[in-house]
């Protein structure tokens, strides 16, 4: 059993139910005249674990940052848990929503950076507890208490004093997930998370996220060229193309019996 | 050339410490006022809202590129005609507070822009606050990278200081040209020479063990 569940005291994370949690609906993105987005709709049932793949350039950082509300989409419109997420219904109509909406909906999802963008002046600790205390409210106390369980989830206890700085890339991204995990979102965004890593630390990351996918049940958005951890955690398996789906299914039938041209080309050159 | 007389010293010392103490005096507060209002003009030129970020950024491009001799003057002469006047040294601290303040403005900006963008984007995902950001993540990042800058400037004050004399704010220098000019002596300047010397290089080197320190 994870420390992740055992704990839940207060409410968010309503149990997994397979309803829609996230819902993309025309979204369409450009940088100037490149058009990375064009008129995307997929949705993703909450509890499940769906993995992106596509060539480089076909837009899948993108997507994560207009979930993550780094960027804002050019057109369309994006739902998490039947919310808007930029937008806001005023007088049945819809307009750009303000920080306030967006803070409470962007609540629900956390991220995992492939350069881990832990917080240099704060030790592990306060990493994990500074927005526990200052977004959700929590007392010192309880956001320590839930760091703490995080902290031995990951596998850091003896770290918990250090500075990111005192910590390898490997230990570092242990820290980030369990930052991203202690405000409890009921989607967690991976984008690249060991890209960074070198070589003999992703194993230890993977299997950290492996436990967490199999122990939990948090919706996950994962991007990686880690083709055996992608088979392993996914339900769901996202083909990108030119800024659309060209190709869905399960890892078993994506990896092994893909029908589009793209996607056998796509794979045979990463695995 | 008069010969060097040791009771020429002897006489000026007096002056002397009272000039050491309004230098010191308009070092120490002229440093927090630059050092707090330069934050204040760096975190309002990043402002979203247009007129709050326009007229900051023109009057500290106003202040920075006027001398800082004319604002002192203006400060001591034309403000209070219609507000309020104060006394020569804290018309000098506050002149040279606000001039050095559009420069450790400068150097905040730098220093604001040299987070790298991952830490905005981490205070976004974890949905912090704007002003904890700020706090918690932006500024001590940026101001332990400016530090060194900042007391670089420390140093430029204690060059530019003396001017504040022309308004009547007698610190090291002022003391010593008015003791030199009754007595037709140079003693004086030389002592406060020297005394330049021995407040700055000092100041340099902790500078120096700071960068050091901060820097790595
Ligand atoms: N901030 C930006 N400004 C301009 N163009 C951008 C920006 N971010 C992304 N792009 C462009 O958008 C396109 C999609 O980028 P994105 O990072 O989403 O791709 P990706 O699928 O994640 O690729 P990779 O596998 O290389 O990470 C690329 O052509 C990229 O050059
Ligand atoms: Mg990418």
């Amino acid at each position: 059993m994870s420390a992740e569940n055992s704990t839940s005291k207060e409410t968010p994370n309503p149990a997994a139910d397979g309803s829609e949690l996230i819902r993309f609906d025309g979204v369409m993105k450009r940088f100037g005249s490149n058009v990375v987005l064009d008129h995307l709709d997929f949705t993703v049932s909450s509890g499940k674990h769906v993995t992106l793949i596509g060539p480089s350039g076909s837009g899948k950082t993108t997507i994560l940052r207009l979930l993550m509300t780094l960027l804002k989409p050019d057109e369309g419109t994006i739902k998490v848990g039947g919310e808007y997420l930029t937008h806001e219904e005023r007088n049945g109509k819809l307009v750009p929503a303000g920080e306030t909406h967006i803070r409470e909906v962007r609540k629900n999802i956390g991220m995992v950076f492939q350069q881990f963008n832990l917080f240099p002046n704060m030790g592990v600790l306060r990493n994990i507890t500074e927005a526990p205390v200052h977004v959700l409210g929590l007392s010192k106390d309880e956001a320590e208490e839930r760091a703490r369980e995080l902290v031995e989830l990951v596998g850091l206890t003896e770290h918990l004093d250090k500075y990111p700085s005192q910590l390898s890339g490997g230990q570092q991204q242990r820290v980030a997930i369990a930052r991203a995990l202690a405000m409890r979102p009921q989607v967690l965004l991976l984008d690249e998370v060991t890209s960074a890593l070198d070589p003999e630390l992703v194993a230890g990351v993977l299997d950290v996220l492996r436990d967490i996918a199999h122990t939990t049940d948090i919706t996950m958005l994962v991007v990686t060229h880690e083709m055996n951890f992608a088979r392993d955690i996914s339900d769901d398996v996202l083909m990108f193309d030119a800024g659309r789906v060209i190709e869905s299914g399960s890892p078993e039938k994506m990896f092994s019996d893909p029908e589009h041209e793209r996607t056998r080309e796509f794979l045979s050159a990463v695995l | 050339m008069n010969k060097w007389d040791w009771s020429n010293v002897d006489d000026f010392m007096p002056r002397f410490w009272d000039g050491v103490l309004v230098t010191l005096q308009a070092l120490a507060i002229g440093s927090l006022i630059a050092f707090s209002l330069g934050l204040v003009w760096a975190i309002a030129q990043r402002s979203t809202l247009i007129w709050i970020r326009w007229p900051v950024i023109a009057v500290t491009e106003f202040i920075r590129n006027t001398p800082l001799l004319v604002q002192l003057f203006f400060l001591f002469y034309v403000v209070p005609e219609w507000g309020p006047s104060m006394s020569p040294l804290a018309t000098g601290i506050v002149g040279l507070g606000l001039h050095y303040s559009t420069y450790t403005a400068e150097v905040y900006r730098a220093g604001i822009e040299g987070v790298p963008a991952g830490q905005w984007e981490a205070a976004t995902a974890l949905s912090l606050p704007k002003t904890r950001t700020w706090t918690a993540v932006i500024l001590p990042q940026a101001i332990r990278r400016v530090i060194p800058a900042l007391g670089n400037y420390v140093i430029s004050m204690l060059k530019d200081s003396p001017m504040i004399a022309v308004i009547g704010a007698f610190e090291m220098l002022g003391e010593a040209q008015a003791y030199s000019n009754e007595t037709f002596t140079t003693e004086a300047l030389t002592v406060v020479g020297v005394a330049f010397i021995v407040i700055a290089y000092p100041a340099s080197l902790l500078l120096r063990a700071l960068e050091r320190r901060l820097v790595r």
